[in-house]
């Protein structure tokens, strides 16, 4: 085990007081029950009457945030197609595929980042909208990491266009400028603004020159004096060599060009050109890339990596990749300046500058309270082939545990369980075990959630929660006094056992009420019925009532005995067969053939001989015995009558 | 179709119906109703969908739907359905049927009415009372009728305050859908696949006609009228079939249509525009079918999903002997002849499209990824 990364939190859980009462607990998915104990520590025999209530601790508390499930269900789209896109494609266009998912994963982020932000200046307490506003600033550094490791990781920008990018990163995340900008712009007379020149330096920080020299030449229209310094600045910035996109020309060349410019800039700071203008002095030596200057303007800068971007710009624009971190730890160390320590973002972000993508994520997952990011994260540099060399100590995979961590905290919460499915899918070695671990757990208030939950379960051939959920569903109807539905599901279920149980109920009824419920399903079982004998026998014992009543008797008759001899009917129910035969034995016509009553009264004589002799004094049971027997002996004469009429016929249509 | 918007609204969605036009109205739809499922707290919103000229300042876009109101409700929302321009019903998995009130001055939603116990497996009077989910509402003021996983419909009238009529154990299994087919006959589909037409003029608990599915009792999840030839009945059911029927003749469906991988959860004939038809399904697809007949040169074709669906269409009855004018597109079964094209709406495939409405030019759906989807621009 490697040791602890930091102390554990403690949380509070209102209401137990942990001196008094032993506590218990218990994992659930995503989140642990804790309960007090009927112990008591101190060995009093008195029983205290302990705390009825048992506390849920929610370790993934950001699942239940209204805005931020905007978020998992916007990014769960962008993650089934990125796990679908992945396949077909290869080199550039690959690249650029996975560039383009990323950035959707961050304009996800920032528009949850823009709606939490709504919500934090409408909340009505001041505590709420402290923590909505802590949330915008976690939202925040999310989109931060996930842009630098954009860069860095995925678009793998090579020197010379790494800076543009990084350009990018910190003018995208340090915007105020642009409110200061309209700010500046809006007043009558510019240039007089007292924030003038902190708006002409930060446009000079972030490297956007041509603002920058507009605003210059704002300041030469109104103030003639310093019109010539200011077009020597403005020229200084328009030469200003950059790389440009479309540019063909090498880093050779730029870097040469750079190094001269970077000389005509020095001879006018020695020259003393701006020393009458210390903000035109100091705007010169930034773009000479003097850190103490640059260091100066730490309010503007506001954090070490502008500072680092800034620095690079004036002092190595061609920084290659390898490089980045010696300069990113210096800044750091510069801007700090020993006067307060890194902060998990710090840390973060200088893992990232020395490209440790396994300390970026360990990073993130202690930082941040939620497991989306780093499963979105993690999961994408997957796709980008570059966490095979990382050998956990853990598991397997380091992309499908934290996938796997993310979708269990999916399905603790009530609503989001089917986002989870999808994660799960896609964790090739626990995924599916921990899908139907999780499945089975979904309460299933109504029928049409039960359907929803089903189809995922046929969708992926998970035989054993289909059988387990209808049974459920099957049980709660028989409750219900539902058989209809109860058999529906069984046979859905294909459970041969619950059928017979259903079937059972059904005949049973029929015996009390002397009619069948549920016809609509009986009658159109079709060969659902083959599911178990006793379901044959209810589908085939309503079929000879229905054959009865349409009058077919010498169907009825052969369906009836049938039933017997082919030992479907269940030896219980022999007598009302019988007694069923009673009607047709009595019909005008002769019905069953000499033959078929022969077997009728084999079927009498098996029931009556394998009945046990009854010597109790229960006068009950002679009762029952006694219809019983009023029965067989009624039996045995329509037998006998129909056997002699049948016989007769039969000989005598032998001898025409 | 370029014009579809989505906005996520952190709740899954169960329903999604406009709100009806008033006669005689040349606007289009602006106002519809959601109902929302399987949240800790559900609720039934209203929203609009913004107009043109008004472009709100912080950042919404034209298409955007806004909300105007919504309330909490207690169970999931099962059906949802307009009684009348301000009045809402909704069936609820507790068995209660709500009648929710409008009120445009003040933007705010009240309960009207509310019946606790349409739906039950136990009696309410029994201390073992246990409720049953309402599944479907259908309304036809002043009449509601309701059905649900007790086999049980029920007809109410607005402002009475019980039941008017109540069929008990009107079916052994769960019932899904009901629509009506010509007042005051109901059409009911349950979960073995069948059809069953009911007459409230007569007496008892027997359907005045079935109608099934052959053998397999694939349950089925919806159903819909013919706006204007009120024989025709399209279903959909679990195994993502399109069954049209023709009520006047026969008991099997007229033609069978392989559509969705999954369930259909709704189909919806266009209210004014009938050879158009709507299903949505558990498989996150939305799709429009267009049987129309004055389209030159058609062939069953599938836009964007890249499955062409196959028509199983099989003659059952010689419809040689009916007047050609009249046979709706739907019911014609020479499957050389006319074909249907099959356009999928949304952009990519989601969760469950759980629900859908089209009212003009304009449709909505409700998905369980918890976005609403919206287009003004149907036919474009």
């Amino acid at each position: 085990m490697e040791e602890l990364d930091g102390e554990p939190t403690v949380t509070l859980i209102p209401g137990v007081n942990s001196k008094k009462h032993q506590m218990c607990f218990d994992w659930g998915p995503g989140e642990m029950l804790v309960c007090e104990t009927s112990f008591n520590k101190k060995e009093k025999s008195e029983v205290v009457p302990s705390c009825p209530f048992i506390y849920i601790i929610r370790k993934d508390v950001d699942v239940y945030s209204q805005v931020l499930r905007k978020l998992f269900n916007e990014s769960h789209g962008i993650f089934v197609g990125l796990q679908r896109i992945e396949e077909e494609l290869t080199g550039k266009s690959r690249k650029s595929q996975l560039v383009r998912v990323s950035k959707n994963y961050r304009s996800v982020i920032r528009a949850c980042m823009e709606e939490m932000h709504q919500v934090a200046i409408a909340a009505k307490d001041p505590a709420s909208g402290r923590q909505f506003s802590s949330q915008v600033s976690i939202l925040s550094a999310m989109e931060l990491i996930w842009n630098l490791c954009e860069i860095l990781f995925i678009e793998v920008a090579p020197a010379g266009p790494l800076l543009l990018h990084l350009l990018d990163w910190v003018r995208l995340h340090v915007c105020e400028v642009d409110s200061l900008s309209a700010d500046v712009l809006g007043s009558e007379n510019p240039s007089k603004h007292e924030s003038f020149w902190n708006l002409v330096t930060i446009l000079v920080l972030q490297g956007r020159l041509d603002e920058a020299r507009q605003m210059l030449s704002k300041e030469a229209d109104t103030s003639p004096t310093s019109a010539g310094m200011c077009r020597i600045m403005g020229e200084l910035m328009r030469t200003m060599p950059i790389l440009s996109p479309g540019n063909t020309q090498t880093l050779t060349e730029l870097e040469l060009k750079w190094q001269h410019w970077h000389e005509e800039c020095e001879r006018y700071l020695q020259d003393c050109t701006f020393a009458s203008n210390p903000h035109l002095e100091s705007l010169c030596k930034i773009m000479l890339g003097d850190e103490a200057a640059l260091l100066e303007q730490k309010e503007l800068l506001s954090n070490w990596y502008h500072f680092l971007v800034t620095r690079l710009l004036y002092s190595n624009p061609t920084v290659k990749p390898i490089d980045l971190q010696y300069y990113a730890q210096s800044s750091l160390d510069l801007f700090l300046g020993g006067e307060s320590s890194p902060e998990p973002l710090d840390n973060i972000l200088m893992a990232a500058f020395e490209f440790d993508i396994h300390q970026v994520i360990k990073e993130c997952s202690i930082a941040l309270s939620n497991w989306w990011f780093v499963a979105h994260l993690t999961d994408l540099l997957d796709h980008c082939k570059l966490l095979q060399s990382h050998n956990l100590y853990f598991g397997s995979n380091m992309r499908e545990c934290l996938l796997l961590e993310y979708a269990s905290g999916l399905f603790a919460h009530p609503s989001l369980w089917q986002l989870g499915v999808d994660y799960f899918d896609y964790c090739p070695e626990l995924g599916r075990v921990s899908l139907e671990l999780h499945i089975e757990r979904i309460p299933l208030n109504t029928e049409q959630k039960a359907l929803k939950v089903l189809r995922i379960c046929e969708q992926r051939q998970m035989t054993e929660q289909v059988r387990s959920i209808c049974k459920i569903l099957a049980m709660k109807a028989v409750r219900n006094n539902r058989l209809g539905s109860a058999l529906s599901w069984s046979i859905r279920a294909k459970d041969a056992a619950f059928a017979t149980l259903v079937s059972d109920r059904f005949l049973r009824d029929y015996c009390e009420r002397g009619c069948f419920s549920d016809l609509d399903l009986i009658d159109n079982l079709g060969p659902a019925m083959m599911l178990s004998d006793r379901l044959t026998f209810l589908g085939k014992y309503r079929e000879f009532h229905r054959v009865y009543g349409e009058k077919r008797f010498a169907d009825a008759a052969s369906l009836l005995l049938s039933l017997m001899t082919s030992q479907i009917a269940p030896r219980s129910f022999w007598m009302t067969l019988l007694t069923d035969a009673l009607p047709l034995l009595e019909q005008k016509q002769v019905i069953f053939s000499a033959e078929q009553t022969y077997e009728l009264m084999q079927c009498l004589e098996d029931l009556t001989s394998g009945r046990p002799v009854h010597g109790g004094p229960d006068t009950q049971q002679c009762q029952d015995d006694d219809i019983e027997t009023t029965k067989v002996e009624m039996l045995r004469l329509a037998l006998a009558r129909n056997l002699a009429r049948a016989i007769v016929r039969e000989g005598s249509l032998e001898g025409f | 179709m370029e014009e579809i918007y989505a906005k996520f609204v952190s709740q899954k969605i169960s329903k999604t119906r406009w709100r009806p036009l008033p006669p005689g109205s040349l606007q289009t739809a602006e106002t519809f109703a959601t109902g929302s499922w399987d949240n800790e707290e559900n609720y039934v919103s209203l929203w609009s969908i913004g107009d043109f000229e008004n472009l709100d300042s912080d950042g919404g876009f034209e298409g955007d739907h806004q909300l105007l109101c919504d309330i909490r409700h207690h169970g999931d929302i099962m059906d949802l359905q307009f009684f009348d321009q301000e009045r809402i019903v909704t069936a609820s998995s507790t068995g209660c049927v709500t009648v929710f009130l409008h009120h445009p001055n003040n933007q705010t939603l009240s309960v009207n009415q509310q019946w606790t116990t349409a739906h039950y497996h136990t009696g309410p009077s029994s201390p073992s009372y246990s409720s049953a989910p309402c599944t479907g509402i259908v309304c036809n003021n002043p009449e509601i009728v309701t059905v649900g996983e007790d086999g049980r419909i029920n007809l109410f009238r607005a402002d009475h305050k019980e039941a008017v009529r109540t069929i008990d154990n009107a079916d052994s299994s769960t019932l899904h859908a009901v629509t009506f087919l010509r007042t005051p006959e109901i059409l009911t589909v349950n979960s073995i696949g069948q059809l069953k037409i009911w007459d409230f003029r007569q007496q008892g608990n027997e359907p005045s006609q079935i109608l099934s599915l052959t053998g397999d009792r694939v349950p089925l999840h919806c159903v819909d009228r013919h706006p204007n030839q009120q024989h025709v009945v399209a279903t959909g059911g679990q195994d993502g079939m399109l069954s049209i029927w023709d009520v006047r003749q026969g008991t099997m469906p007229v033609s069978l249509l392989k559509a969705h991988e999954a369930e259909m959860w709704e189909v919806h004939f266009h209210p004014s525009n009938p050879d158009h038809l709507f299903t949505c399904s558990e498989d996150g697809s939305l799709w429009h079918w267009d049987a129309s007949t004055d389209v030159p040169e058609k062939s069953l074709l599938f836009h964007q999903g890249g499955r062409t669906s196959t028509f199983l269409s099989h003659s059952i009855s010689n419809q040689a002997n009916v007047h050609q004018s009249v046979i709706s597109s739907w019911l014609s079964t020479d499957p050389a002849k006319d074909r249907i094209e099959i356009t999928s709406l949304l952009p990519s495939r989601t969760l469950s499209v759980n629900s859908l409405d089209v009212l003009g030019p304009c449709l909505v759906c409700g998905t369980d990824a918890e976005a609403i989807y919206v287009t003004r621009h149907l036919f474009s």
